[in-house]
Formats: structure tokens, C-alpha cells, sequence
């Protein structure tokens, strides 16, 4: 028996059950957002961590958790000789947009979640400059956590992004590591880059 | 059939080509690149079976199998390193 039911705002419909006898909220399926290009963002800008979580939470009192994560450029990549002085990010225009637009609606199908944001930068950048973000927003802490993990596994082998690296000695471009299927596997996809 | 042929990051660079129009009668993925592998040179090294290389068909991952269709877009690219 339903003892609350809320009506979202158009973009979202959130049904929530409430245990009454327990006095322990459960969910019975929880929100699931159209698509739409803001959850996404490829750019050159950095990105302000405290200003994208702000907008994601947004007056949202259903939230209880917010998770993120931010890659950062390392300045030395084991396997090359020499520091790395620069980092240039390819990527395929449009393709990346679909690609991750997919994987933020698997993040939703898979965790109770309310928002999720993910920005990748792309161009020239150094070493400590912010490369990615992925944030998500849920009750608990448990789906935060996961869907963020979530999406990085997924971003990390299929989201058509390269990386080439600038050293003293020249360019060279990054390999794929198996280490990063065998993270996307966990999750049950078997989906082979490396 | 006309496809539109895009490569990107190491095999863009290898190649000195980002895209090319081009016309073939090549019914999968496979086929293709079995077609672009007898152009020899840069193609032949860069598209080689032994390479690790990713297709997209009309922006979705695919693997050889895939079947073409007319303007088709199809894209071969190295095993990604986003994040």
C-alpha cells in the first residue's frame, strides 16, 4: 500500500513506496529522466565541481546522496619515458554525445538515481587539468556510489575518446588497458576495447 | 552504395585522412575492410587483422558482421582511452 506517491516535475515520474509498518522507506521504481543534452557535456571549459553539483542537486529534497568523481591529467604515465607536458583529447563529435547519453540512461535502468551529469573535456590539456566528471544524485549512498563507478567503467572503454601524450622525446598515443574491460565486466557487460 | 568513411586518432593520423566519400558494393563491416586492407600502403599497415581496431556504424559500436546500407556512416578508430 502506497503511503506516499509523488508526481514529478514533466522530465521525471517518481513513484516511492513507503513501508508503513516498518517506518523504512523502500523503493519501488525510482525516477527516470528523457533524455536530454544536459546531462552531457563535451567541451574544451573546465568545469567548477561545487557549481555542477549545485545545479544537480537543485532544491531537489528527494536527494539524500551525491555522488562524484573528477579524472585529472597525470603528469607521468609509467610506461613513457620522460614527463608528459601535454595531453590532446580526441574524440568522434556526435557519436561521444549518443555514446554517453546511452550510458547515463543504463546508469538510470540500473540505480534508483535522481540526477547524473557528466562532463569530458576535450583539446589540449596539462598535467593536473580536470579531464572528466561524472556526478550523480540518489537517496541512499549505495546507488550514488555505484552508478558513479558505473559510469566510469562504461566511459572508460566505450565512449569514443582518445588520448595522446606530449613528451620531450615526441606524441604518443595511450593504450587501452584490459584492466579497464575487466572493471566493465563487473558490471556484467562484456564489451571488448583493449 | 555510397558510404561516408571517418577515421580517427592513430589511424587518422597514420592515413593523413579524417573522412573520404566512398563507393562500394561491400555488404558488411568485414567486407569493407577487407576492401580498404587491398588499397596496400598506410591502409593495409593501420587496418591490419592483427590490429586492435573499433568500428561504428552510423555512431554505434559494431563488430564485422555488421551489415551497410546506403550512406551509411562508418567510422574505424583504435581501441578508445577516454576518462
Amino acid at each position: 500500500m502506497f503511503a506516499f506517491f509523488a508526481q514529478q516535475p514533466a522530465t521525471e515520474v517518481a513513484v516511492r513506496a513507503v513501508g508503513a509498518n516498518m517506518g523504512r522507506e523502500c523503493s519501488l521504481r525510482e525516477n527516470r529522466r528523457m533524455p536530454s543534452t544536459a546531462r552531457v557535456s563535451i567541451q574544451t571549459e573546465d568545469f567548477d565541481l561545487g557549481a555542477e553539483i549545485a545545479a544537480l542537486r537543485a532544491q531537489d529534497a528527494r536527494v539524500g546522496a551525491v555522488c562524484s568523481f573528477v579524472g585529472t591529467v597525470r603528469d607521468h604515465h609509467p610506461d613513457v619515458a620522460g614527463q608528459v607536458t601535454a595531453l590532446e583529447l580526441e574524440h568522434y563529435p556526435g557519436m561521444t554525445e549518443r555514446a554517453i547519453e546511452a550510458m547515463v540512461d543504463e546508469a538510470f535502468a540500473r540505480f534508483p538515481l535522481y540526477g547524473a551529469r557528466v562532463v569530458h573535456r576535450v583539446g589540449p590539456l596539462a598535467p593536473t587539468d580536470q579531464i572528466v566528471l561524472v556526478a550523480v544524485t540518489s537517496a541512499h549512498r549505495g546507488a550514488s556510489f555505484q552508478a558513479c563507478e558505473f559510469l566510469m567503467d562504461y566511459l572508460k572503454t566505450q565512449a569514443p575518446f582518445w588520448k595522446k601524450e606530449q613528451t620531450p622525446e615526441g606524441g604518443r598515443w595511450v593504450d587501452a588497458r584490459v584492466s579497464d574491460d575487466a572493471a566493465l565486466a563487473r558490471w556484467g557487460i562484456a564489451a571488448r576495447n583493449a | 552504395m555510397k558510404l561516408s568513411i571517418r577515421y580517427f586518432a592513430s589511424i587518422r593520423e597514420g592515413l593523413g585522412l579524417g573522412q573520404e566519400s566512398m563507393q562500394t558494393e561491400a555488404a558488411t563491416v568485414g567486407a569493407l575492410r577487407d576492401e580498404l586492407l587491398a588499397r596496400g600502403g598506410a591502409y593495409a599497415e593501420l587496418l591490419a587483422r592483427g590490429r586492435a581496431v573499433r568500428v561504428a556504424v552510423d555512431q554505434q559500436m559494431q563488430d564485422e558482421s555488421a551489415a551497410l546500407h546506403e550512406g551509411a556512416e562508418v567510422a574505424f578508430f583504435p581501441p578508445v582511452t577516454g576518462g
